[in-house]
């Protein structure tokens, strides 16, 4: 009897800390150590669609030039404009470790909305050639591009909003416990902005109260 | 476990509404939600109240209360305002009044026969007016806060007419971007909607245009057959994943709960025999430190149902999205 008190005890013991560590090793994750690592993942993965869009834009300009010389080859400046702004928004990227620098996300911003800009610029053009508005290989292009921008917005949107939600992890009461004590490197992403030309209210002129 | 991961709501959409009830309704107030702030307030600072007892004891958790149900009634507004999107109520939604009887009853037939085939969900909707949003936008917004398609498939397609606005869009979710592309929706809509539309035959144009819908992705017949077997097992069956969390759940609850079982129950609904001493369910417990005698675990404690019932993709009774979503595929136009 005395031997077999000792063992039953211990064994009772170690039963009651394997109870606490099941117990409670579960609730560490529910004390929000998986918020940052899980809202910095979501934004990743919607940069990473952003990007996706961004690349298929870039895709289909190259067939739109080559559709559109065929019956505007005297456009030349606003082919070449579009040609150039695409060349130079294929070169900057921002891979999903940079997202938190203002700077790299500033001149991929920037070069996507000169790309866009002169886009714009060609389809605009475009309206003065009846022929190339009634090709079909023109039509599917379009409705693609179309789609495209469609796309871009959807995609952008989803990354403002995952962004937000990331940055409010860090910055939010129980979660930025984690970020001071354990996730010390990470820092709020950057997210899209309007420009300031576009921030500017239209001024609505009649004529009426000039002078 | 997809269809767990359902259960989240879009993003930025309502997941409750108060329309539904979802609000005011599990607080458990004696007072209604519905009451005005201020008749609340009088009835809980009823003047006989102040008379009977010190201001200081009665008075301080009656305020709380008071400021809370306040605080809970001036949240319900807005809740209100994110609700503006129409309600799923069946395979054609037409809050515009643009679709005759027959046609509707004729449409929905269709696209319940389509989804039976290959499990792709189409909805037709029709909205009075977009209050100004970009369309692409709203439909956008729609089509996720309905869910379209199966979860895992993204297999649906949303017809939006705004009325007023005079546009059409074709959204397309993710997953028949592939069959149903750019180019086919931007034809249906100038080919086949735009001209019975600007002759004023609303319900002929968009039976039309459904028409083509489900013949483009007809076209693609086997990916469609596939499609269709994939989502019925699914539904049919429960696989391993499903069965997982919920044995996990009952587990822990019955550790957890079977401890507070054991203390509180035999003193309930056991036989005292003895000074702490309860016989209950063919077993001796005894409170106060030691433990019960009789062995075995208690069966008690209930555990959790966890209810994983997932989404329903709307075969039977009532309709609803299968929790698809969409990344702004289509095409737009207008008359």
């Amino acid at each position: 009897m005395q031997a077999a008190a000792p063992t039953r005890f211990f064994a009772v013991r170690d039963l009651r800390a394997f109870l606490l560590l099941v117990l409670f090793l579960p609730l560490l994750a529910s004390c929000g150590y998986n918020t940052i690592p899980t809202a910095e993942e979501k934004a990743k993965a919607a940069w990473s669609e952003v990007l996706n869009q961004y690349q298929r834009r870039a895709d289909l300009i190259p067939n739109l030039v080559e559709t559109v010389k065929g019956y505007a080859s005297h456009e030349r400046d606003t082919l070449q404009a579009v040609v150039e702004a695409r060349a130079k928004a294929t070169q900057v990227t921002v891979s999903p470790q940079t997202l938190s620098d203002p700077n790299a996300f500033k001149a991929f911003q920037d070069s996507q909305a000169g790309l866009t800009n002169s886009l714009s610029r060609l389809l605009a053009v475009v309206e003065n050639y009846p022929d190339l508005k009634a090709n079909q290989n023109f039509l599917a292009l379009q409705a693609q591009l179309e789609g495209t921008e469609n796309r871009i917005a959807v995609a952008r949107r989803d990354y403002i909003e995952a962004v937000r939600e990331y940055n409010l992890t860090l910055r939010t009461f129980p979660s930025v416990l984690w970020a001071t004590l354990w996730f010390t490197n990470n820092e709020p992403y950057q997210t899209f902005t309007i420009p300031d030309d576009k921030m500017q209210v239209p001024t609505v002129n009649f004529g009426t109260s000039k002078g | 476990m997809q269809r767990f991961s359902t259960f989240a709501p879009p993003s930025g959409l309502p997941a409750i509404s108060p329309a539904s009830g979802e609000i005011g309704c599990h607080f458990g107030f004696r007072q209604s939600p519905t009451l005005p702030v201020g008749e609340i307030k009088a009835a809980v600072q009823s003047p006989p109240l102040r008379g009977r007892c010190p201001a200081g004891q009665r008075g301080a958790p009656r305020t709380a209360l008071s400021l809370f149900l306040t605080i809970i009634l001036a949240l319900l507004p807005l809740s209100a305002f994110a609700a503006e999107l129409p309600k799923l109520t069946g395979r054609v939604v037409d809050n515009a009044g643009m679709i005759d009887p027959a046609t509707k009853a004729a449409l929905v037939k269709k696209l319940e026969d389509f989804q039976k085939k290959g499990s792709d969900q189409i909805v037709v909707a029709t909205v009075d007016s977009l209050d100004g949003e970009p369309l692409e936008d709203y439909a956008n917004r729609l089509f996720r806060a309905w869910g379209l398609g199966q979860a895992g498939e993204n297999n649906g397609v949303l017809l939006l007419v705004a009325k007023s606005d005079r546009k059409m869009r074709i959204e397309v979710g993710y997953g028949l971007e592939g069959t149903l592309t750019d180019l086919h929706t931007k034809l249906i809509i100038e080919n086949t909607m735009v001209p019975a539309f600007r002759a004023g035959d609303f319900s002929g144009g968009i039976s039309r245009a459904v028409d083509d819908i489900i013949m483009v992705l007809e076209g693609n017949a086997a990916e469609l057959e596939a499609r269709g077997r994939r989502n019925a097992e699914e539904q049919s069956s429960w696989s391993v994943d499903d069965y997982v969390p919920i044995l996990f759940m009952l587990v822990w609850a019955t550790l957890f709960f079977g401890g507070f079982a054991m203390a509180v129950l035999p003193p309930i609904f056991g036989r005292k025999i003895g000074p702490g001493r309860y016989r209950w369910l063919g077993m001796d417990f005894q409170t106060g430190g030691s433990r019960r005698s009789g062995g075995g675990w208690p069966t008690g404690g209930g555990g959790w149902s966890s209810g994983g019932s997932g989404w329903s993709s709307g075969s039977g009774g009532g309709f609803s999205g299968g929790g698809g979503s969409s990344g702004g595929g289509g095409a737009s136009g207008s008359w």
